[in-house]
C-alpha cells in the first residue's frame, strides 16, 4: 500500500515537472474549466445577491396584510375602514400609548431616470404611516432628515440614491404636477426598500387623490403571534385579506426572477461545461500520447497500472483546480459587490451581485466534476496500453 | 490525391481529437446560438413594430391611468385615424400561475388601429351586444379549449366587482388571428364598458390610449400635439411610438444585452484557444508529413491553403450542427416556457457562419504560416 502510494507521488510529480513543455495545451484545461466557472458563479451571484436583499426585507414578527387574491401590493387595495379594522387585529404590538404599531401604505409608481445611461426605470413611492419608524426600526436616516407629514416631503432609499438622477437632498421631484422634495436618505439593512422612496401615506393620498391604500403592515408581539393575527383577519366578516408573515412575502416577489436566473446559470453553465469536458479530454489524450514511452517504460520497470491512473487523473484534477479558482477568482474580482437592477416584484429592485463562498465552493465541484470525466478515459488508455507495443512505437 | 482527399486525411489523422474539437465547437455554437437568439429576438420584436401607431399613457406612470374623457379629445387630434384603448384587467385562468393577457378596451377601434389582425366581422357586431362577451385569439382559444359559446370565469388580481368579488364572467363571442403581432401580443378583449361598470372601484380609468396616425412620417409631431394637449393638467399625458415604449419595457429587465455579450465572450474566447492549440499541435505533429508534399511539389501557398481549409472545414462544420441545434431548439419550444415564443432571426445565423469563418481563419492561421514556412530539409531530418 505504502508502495502504491509511494509510486502515485514519484509519477504524478515527474507528469507535473513535464507539464512546462505542454503549457498551450495545459492552458486549454485552465481556460476552458475557468470560463465555466466564471460565468456560472457570476450568473448565480445574481440569483443569490437577490434573493439575500429579499430576505433581509422581511422579519418573523411583521406581517403584511393585502386584499384577498392580490399577489403583490401594486394589485392590492384596503379601504380605510378596512385599514382600521386590521390594526385591531390580535398580536399586534401596542406602542405605550396604546397605539398599535402598524403602517397603512400606499404605493405609486413613478418614472425615474437611471444614472448610468439614462433609461427611464420604475421605481417605488411607498406612502407610509406615522408610526413606520416603530414598525420598521431598521430604518435609519443617514442624510438631511425624517420627512414631515401634511407637507409634500419624501425620503429616499440609499439604493435609489445611487441609481437614480435627482434624488439628492434637497432636490425636487414633479410627480402629476405636484413638487416634492427630497428631505433626507435612509438605509434599511439593505433591503428591497432601499431602492424606494418613502413619503406620509395620507399626504399622498390627499395630495394626489388617487386610489386606496395598498397594504397594512403590522408588527407583532412575537413571531409567534402571527398565527393568531391572520386567523383573527381571515375569519372577520366584513374583511376579505390576505395575511402573510413578511419574509415570505418578499421572497415570494423574487421567487420568479431568481428562479429565472438560476435556471439561466445552470443551463448556459451545464452547456459550457460539456464543450470544456471535451476540451479537456484533448489535452489529457495527447498529453499521454506523448508519454506513452515513458508510461510504458514505467510499466516495463514495475509501476503498477493504478499509479498510472492516478497520475493522470492527479494532473486533470490539478489544472481544473487551477481553472476552478481562476474563474472564481475571475467573477469575484469583476462582479462581487456589483450593484445590478432588475424589476423584483416592486419596480425595480436594486441589489449586489454576491460572490460566497458556497458559489466559489460550488464553481470548484464543477470544475473537478469536469477535470475528473475529461482526465478518466485517456488516464485509463494510458495504463491499458500494452507495454511492449507502446515501447516500439517511436 | 485532391485537395478534398487531403484535408480529409489530415483531419481524420487523429480521429478523437478532431471529434472532439469538433464537439467542443459545436457546443460553443449552439450556446452563441441559443443566447443571440433570446437576445436578437427581443431585438427584433423591437424593430418590426408599426410605426404608425403611438401609445399615450399617464405621463408620472402607466400605472395612474387617464381619464376616459380623454378620448374624444385625442379623436379630434389632426392626423389622427383611430383611436382604442386598454385598461389592464390582472387576469388569470383558474390560479394565479396562469395568466391571461386580458384587456378591457373599445373592439371597434382596436380592430381600426391593429388592421393586421383578422376578425370576422359577425363577431365585431356580436360583442357590441354582448355585455360580458370576448374576443380571443385563436392561440388562446386552442391553448385553453375554450369555443365561441363558452361561458368562462377569469380572476383577476387587480380589481373586485361591486359586490366584492375579483371572479368575472365573461361570454366567448368569437375568436380572431394576431399572428401577424407575433405570439406575444395579447389574445383577450372584452368591453370597456362592461368592465367600467362592474369594477368597484377606478371608474373612468383607462391605462394606455392607442393612437392609429393616418401619415406615418407626421407620428412624431401627433404626439407631441396630444402631450401639448393636456400639458399642465392634473393628467399629463406622455404619448409614445411603439418601440419606444417596447424598449422602455425591455430596460426595466436591466442589461440583458450585456450579460449576453459578456457570456458569449468568454466562450468564444475559450474557444479559440482551443482550436488553435489544435490546429497547431496537428500541424506540429505533421511536419514530416507536410514536407514530404512540399517535396512532391506542392507550393508554400498551396500548404497554407491545405492547412487553412483544414481549420475551416472543422469550424464550419461544427458550426452548422451547433448552429442547428440552437435552431431545433428554438423549434422544439423548450425556451418558450421560459421566453415565450421567440423563433431564431436569421441574422443570428448569419452572425454564427461569419464568426465560424473568423474563429478558422484566427485559428488556422499560424500553423498555416508555419506549415508554408518549412524547411523541406530541416522537416524531413527531423530538426
Amino acid at each position: 500500500m505504502t508502495s502504491l502510494f509511494r509510486q502515485i507521488i514519484v509519477v504524478t510529480l515527474m507528469n507535473l515537472r513535464s507539464l512546462s513543455q505542454r503549457l498551450g495545451a495545459s492552458a486549454v484545461v485552465v481556460i476552458g474549466i475557468g470560463g465555466v466557472v466564471a460565468v456560472l458563479v457570476s450568473v448565480l451571484a445574481m440569483s443569490t445577491g437577490m434573493i439575500r436583499t429579499m430576505e433581509n426585507s422581511g422579519r418573523e414578527d411583521r406581517a403584511v396584510v393585502m386584499r384577498n387574491g392580490a399577489t403583490a401590493e401594486a394589485s392590492s387595495v384596503i379601504v380605510r375602514s378596512a385599514a382600521r379594522l386590521i390594526s385591531e387585529g390580535v398580536g399586534v404590538r401596542r406602542a405605550d400609548t396604546g397605539e398599535p404599531l402598524v403602517s397603512v401604505e400606499a404605493l405609486r409608481v413613478l418614472s425615474l431616470f437611471r444614472k448610468d445611461d439614462d433609461a427611464e426605470i420604475n421605481a417605488i413611492l411607498r406612502g407610509v404611516g406615522p408610526r413606520v419608524l416603530d414598525v420598521r426600526p431598521e430604518l435609519k436616516i443617514v442624510a438631511g432628515r425624517m420627512f414631515r407629514p401634511a407637507v409634500a416631503e419624501v425620503i429616499v432609499g440609499q439604493s435609489a440614491h445611487r441609481q437614480f438622477k435627482g434624488l439628492d437632498v434637497g432636490d425636487e421631484l414633479t410627480v402629476r404636477g405636484l413638487r416634492w422634495k427630497v428631505v433626507g436618505v435612509f438605509t434599511s439593512g439593505g433591503d428591497a426598500h432601499e431602492s424606494s422612496l418613502l413619503a406620509d401615506a395620507e399626504t399622498l393620498m390627499s395630495l394626489d387623490q388617487r386610489g386606496d391604500f395598498q397594504s397594512v403592515t403590522a408588527l407583532l408581539t412575537s413571531p409567534a403571534a402571527f398565527d393568531a393575527f391572520r386567523d383573527s383577519l381571515t375569519t372577520h366578516p366584513e374583511l376579505a385579506v390576505d395575511v402573510l408573515r413578511e419574509r415570505d412575502y418578499y421572497r415570494q416577489q423574487s421567487e420568479a426572477m431568481s428562479r429565472i436566473i438560476s435556471v439561466i446559470a445552470y443551463v448556459v453553465g451545464g452547456i459550457m461545461a460539456v464543450g470544456a469536458v471535451f476540451g479537456a479530454l484533448n489535452t489529457m489524450y495527447s498529453a499521454v500520447s506523448a508519454r506513452l514511452q515513458e508510461i510504458a517504460t514505467l510499466r516495463a520497470i514495475g509501476f503498477g497500472a493504478t499509479a498510472v491512473v492516478v497520475s493522470v487523473l492527479a494532473e486533470a484534477l490539478l489544472l481544473s483546480l487551477l481553472g476552478g479558482a481562476l474563474g472564481s477568482l475571475i467573477a469575484w474580482l469583476f462582479f462581487h459587490g456589483n450593484t445590478v437592477s432588475t424589476i423584483g416584484g416592486f419596480g425595480q429592485l436594486v441589489f449586489q451581485l454576491n460572490v460566497d463562498t458556497s458559489l466559489v465552493v460550488l464553481g470548484i465541484v464543477w470544475a473537478c466534476v469536469i477535470g475528473l470525466i475529461g482526465g478518466l478515459f485517456p488516464a485509463v488508455r494510458a495504463a491499458r496500453q500494452p507495454v511492449a507495443m507502446a515501447l516500439r512505437a517511436v | 490525391m485532391s485537395h478534398l482527399g487531403l484535408i480529409r486525411a489530415g483531419l481524420w489523422r487523429k480521429p478523437a481529437r478532431t471529434v472532439y474539437t469538433m464537439a467542443s465547437i459545436i457546443v460553443a455554437f449552439l450556446l452563441f446560438g441559443l443566447l443571440q437568439g433570446i437576445n436578437q429576438g427581443f431585438g427584433s420584436a423591437l424593430a418590426s413594430v408599426d410605426i404608425d401607431r403611438l401609445y399615450v399613457s399617464a405621463r408620472s406612470n402607466m400605472t395612474d391611468g387617464l381619464p376616459i374623457a380623454q378620448l374624444e379629445r385625442i379623436r379630434a387630434v389632426p392626423g389622427v385615424r383611430s383611436v382604442s384603448l386598454w385598461a389592464y384587467f390582472g387576469a388569470y385562468y383558474q390560479e394565479a400561475r396562469q395568466p391571461i393577457p386580458a384587456f378591457a378596451t373599445d373592439v371597434e377601434p382596436l380592430f381600426d388601429v391593429y388592421r393586421d389582425m383578422e376578425v370576422d366581422p359577425e363577431y365585431l357586431q356580436a360583442m357590441q351586444r354582448t355585455r360580458a362577451g370576448a374576443l380571443i385569439s385563436e392561440a388562446l382559444a386552442r391553448e385553453y379549449g375554450w369555443k365561441v359559446g363558452d361561458r368562462i370565469m377569469l380572476g383577476t388580481s387587480i380589481w373586485t366587482d361591486k359586490s366584492g368579488s375579483n371572479s368575472w364572467p365573461f361570454d366567448i363571442v368569437g375568436t380572431f388571428d394576431a399572428s401577424a403581432y407575433g405570439a406575444g401580443f395579447p389574445g383577450f378583449y372584452f368591453n370597456y364598458s362592461y368592465f367600467d361598470e362592474a369594477r368597484a372601484f377606478g371608474t373612468g380609468n383607462v391605462h394606455y390610449y392607442i393612437v392609429a396616425v393616418s401619415d406615418p412620417s407626421r407620428a412624431e409631431q401627433v404626439g407631441r400635439d396630444i402631450d401639448a394637449l393636456f400639458a399642465n393638467s392634473a393628467d399629463e399625458t406622455r404619448t409614445q411610438t411603439e418601440s419606444a415604449l417596447a424598449q422602455m419595457q425591455l430596460k426595466q429587465l436591466g442589461d440583458i444585452n450585456f450579460i449576453v455579450n459578456a457570456i458569449v465572450g468568454a466562450v468564444l474566447f475559450t474557444l479559440l484557444f482551443l482550436t488553435a492549440n489544435t490546429m497547431m499541435q496537428s500541424v506540429r505533429e505533421r511536419t514530416s508529413e507536410l514536407a514530404v508534399l512540399k517535396t512532391l511539389g506542392f507550393s508554400d501557398s498551396r500548404v497554407l491553403v491545405l492547412v487553412l481549409m483544414e481549420a475551416l472545414v472543422l469550424c464550419v462544420f461544427a458550426g452548422a450542427i451547433g448552429m442547428t441545434l440552437a435552431v431545433l431548439a428554438f423549434e422544439g419550444g423548450m425556451l418558450r416556457q421560459l421566453f415565450g415564443n421567440f423563433s431564431m432571426p436569421p441574422s443570428v445565423i448569419v452572425m454564427g457562419a461569419a464568426l465560424a469563418l473568423i474563429l478558422a481563419l484566427v485559428s488556422g492561421l499560424a500553423p498555416a504560416w508555419r506549415a508554408s514556412r518549412l524547411n523541406i530539409v530541416d522537416a524531413l531530418a527531423g530538426r
